[in-house]
């Protein structure tokens, strides 16, 4: 049994405000033959002093420290990346440092540099993040992916990541899917939204049009995880700039608040003990008690079907900015959804939905732009740049891009990164001719989960416009 | 194609140090990537053979273990510690709460008694260096209640299912010393059908 002290389980208290200032990213794409990394991460930075209608060297001359997330060294057989791009940047000799945490690295990458603001040390700092998973043969991109698990107790097993994380699917899938048709029908659901919302979007790598029985139908990879239940293999950067207020509004008119919590468990999820549910804001005591009566099996916390890590970074991030229902105080949210079956896990570790219940955030309607349902807007629109399923993911970039994401919509700037026809050519991609905004309207407030594999880390980022707070400084 | 014995690298330890012998790596020259559409050079491969040393410090008598039979797990005996009693499986050093030593225990007739699926997955996907036969059927196991995790494995003779009992079956001919020498059958699978090399 797990057991938190209280000072584990204190709010973490930032000494100053941090700002979002700028965001960019580059083209995702399976594979770039033609292009080196420092490309795409020179794409990615300039493409945030444009968002702030500066020149790259105007926005550089704030950046005081740089943090980049970079998770595969071993893909890119270079060690010390993070220097080489630190120089292709021209930002020497600034202090910078590599952040690694698997498939959260986008996040951990903003943690790391939030507390470089907050802390005073500096008034502003880079995030930046890429991954280059594009220069080895598949199978031996499987196998240096399958070094993420134990090296001694898993890595030996097939050399194949999807086998170490699909067990916890089948768990899910078997005790709270209860392997129901109408369960796959809704996880299929979700692989059609996202890879729609990407055909809406020119960033985007794996955007497609396609049906429930597509997904049904398509190859299985791990059952029940199939071709199109997978989020995509990319390659590209993303990046975000954060300041003090000062400097922030010295950079934009527009800045937005950020805060962020960060939370990890085992490697392994062998090792992953029996434990009591710890409590959202919007949960109370006892609620789960008739769990494993609803669905037999599921009484062990977290086993194989939720993730602790991700309840843990948004108990932290929840706490530090008063929201206490994140259908009711947030707006729009982008999700690790690196498997169907895991963005129904994550509803529920973050609160959408209590355990047990995460499929009725699809099925309602609610996870939608628009709810298919009533024709109105979805409550809590989640992942509309496409989500790892449908946009990209680039491991060490995800989740900078996902931060970009939701600030596009609170910014009301998605249309202007997502539309313009020279964008799509200069990307060589087709604009659909149905093409539609999927700009949420007025949002105001909203989340990032960027989950590392199994779970071992998992952060949990929240943007506001800093007019509609929800808990004053 | 499988390496000749003089193209292989060996490892001992001498006096307390690694003393390698044998050939640890071959060179083999890069070769140039052309764009087949421009003719225009985009970049080069680089092929490389390497050999990794390994110590598994305090967990290798579990892989020593495992090729002579027997599964080892470790225990948390310490009495000041709230987790004393439980049993950890993948064997785990010290204890996770206290990070007092653990004591090793054999847990074999335990796993032979209760092991059962806790959960699983069939895929036909590997990486590279895979040596399992395909569709690969990961089982994760548990045991009974002293033993507070849950073990990945894999099966090699029947079909799982969550619940379905399962019993432990050992490489004791020519071991590997690696995870691959423990693996599971469903129980009541006789001795005849289990892989090459394997026992009970």
């Amino acid at each position: 049994m797990i057991k938190f002290s209280d000072k584990q389980l204190k709010i973490p208290e930032m000494s100053k405000p941090v700002y979002l200032a700028t965001v960019g990213m580059s083209k995702f794409d399976r594979a770039f033959p033609e292009t080196r990394t420092e490309e795409l991460c020179i794409q990615a930075l300039t493409a945030a002093a444009d968002f702030v209608n500066m020149t790259p060297t105007e926005l550089k001359s704030f950046i005081h420290t740089a943090y980049y997330g970079h998770f595969a060294d071993h893909f890119g057989d270079q060690l010390l990346g993070e220097a080489v791009i630190h120089d292709r940047l021209g930002l020497d000799p600034l202090g910078t440092i590599g952040v690694k945490t698997g498939g959260a690295t986008g996040g951990s990458t903003m943690w790391e540099a939030i507390k470089a603001v907050a802390s005073g040390y500096s008034d502003c700092a880079l995030a930046l993040g890429w991954e280059r998973m594009d220069e080895v043969p598949t199978d031996e991109g499987n196998h240096l992916i399958s070094c993420a698990a134990d090296k001694d107790w898993e890595t030996p097993l097939g050399h194949i990541y999807t086998g170490y994380y699909a067990v916890m699917a089948q768990r899910y899938w078997q005790i709270f899917g209860k392997a129901e048709d109408s369960f796959r029908k809704t996880m299929a659901e979700i692989a059609v939204k996202n890879r729609g919302y990407a055909r809406m979007n020119p960033h985007a790598h794996g955007p497609m049009k396609i049906t429930v029985e597509d997904v049904i139908n398509s190859p299985v990879v791990a059952y029940p995880l199939r071709v199109l239940d997978c989020c995509l293999m990319s390659v590209g950067s993303a990046c975000g700039i954060v300041c003090d207020e000062k400097t922030a509004y010295e950079i934009t008119d527009k800045p937005l608040r950020i805060w962020i919590g960060a939370g990890s468990h085992t490697l392994r999820v062998a090792d992953r003990r029996d434990m009591k549910i710890p409590l959202l804001p919007n949960e109370e005591p006892g609620q789960y008690d008739n769990l494993g009566k609803r669905f037999p099996g599921g009484d062990r916390y977290p086993g194989f079907s939720s993730f602790l890590a991700a309840r843990i970074a948004a108990y932290y991030a929840y706490n530090m900015t008063g929201v206490v229902d994140p259908s009711e105080d947030l707006d729009v949210v982008e999700l690790h959804d690196a498997f169907t079956i895991s963005d129904i896990q994550t509803y529920e570790d973050i609160g959408i939905r209590p355990y047990g219940d995460g499929r009725d955030y699809i099925e309602s309607g609610d996870a939608y732009v628009i709810n298919p349902n009533t024709n109105k807007p979805g409550k809590l629109p989640s992942n509309p740049c496409g989500g790892l399923i449908g946009c990209m993911h680039a491991v060490g970039a995800t989740g900078l891009m996902q931060i970009a994401e939701i600030g596009y919509h609170i910014w009301n700037r998605w249309d202007e990164i997502h539309e313009p026809e020279e964008k799509w050519k200069a990307f060589s991609r087709e604009k659909p001719i149905d093409w539609t905004s999927l700009q949420v309207k007025g949002a105001k407030r909203g989340l990032a989960i960027s989950h590392a594999g199994v779970g071992s880390h998992v952060t949990c980022t929240i943007l506001m416009d800093p007019n509609h707070l929800i808990k004053e400084d | 194609m499988p390496k000749t014995e003089e193209e292989k690298g060996f490892v001992d330890i001498i006096d307390g140090r690694y003393k390698p012998r044998g050939k640890f790596h071959i060179i083999e020259k890069n070769q140039p990537i052309f764009n087949k559409d421009t003719g225009k050079l985009a970049g080069v491969t680089n092929p490389r053979d390497m050999t990794y040393i390994h110590s598994y410090g305090g967990e290798a008598p579990f892989f020593e273990g495992i090729g002579k039979g027997k599964l080892l797990a470790t225990r948390c005996d310490n009495p000041k510690c709230d987790s004393i009693g439980s049993i950890f499986e993948p064997f785990r050093i010290y204890c996770p709460d206290c990070l007092r030593k653990a004591t090793i225990v054999d847990i074999t007739e335990k796993a032979r008694n209760t092991a059962k699926i806790h959960s699983f997955i069939i895929t036909h996907r590997s990486g590279a260096f895979n040596t399992l036969p395909k569709p690969i059927k990961f089982i994760n196991v548990e045991f009974d209640e002293e033993v507070v995790t849950i073990l990945m494995s894999v099966l090699v003779v029947g079909e799982p299912e969550i619940g379905k009992r399962v019993v432990p079956i050992f490489r004791t001919k020519d071991p590997t010393y690696t995870i691959m020498d423990l693996m599971f059958v469903l129980e009541g699978t006789p001795e005849s059908e289990l892989p090459e090399g394997f026992t009970f």
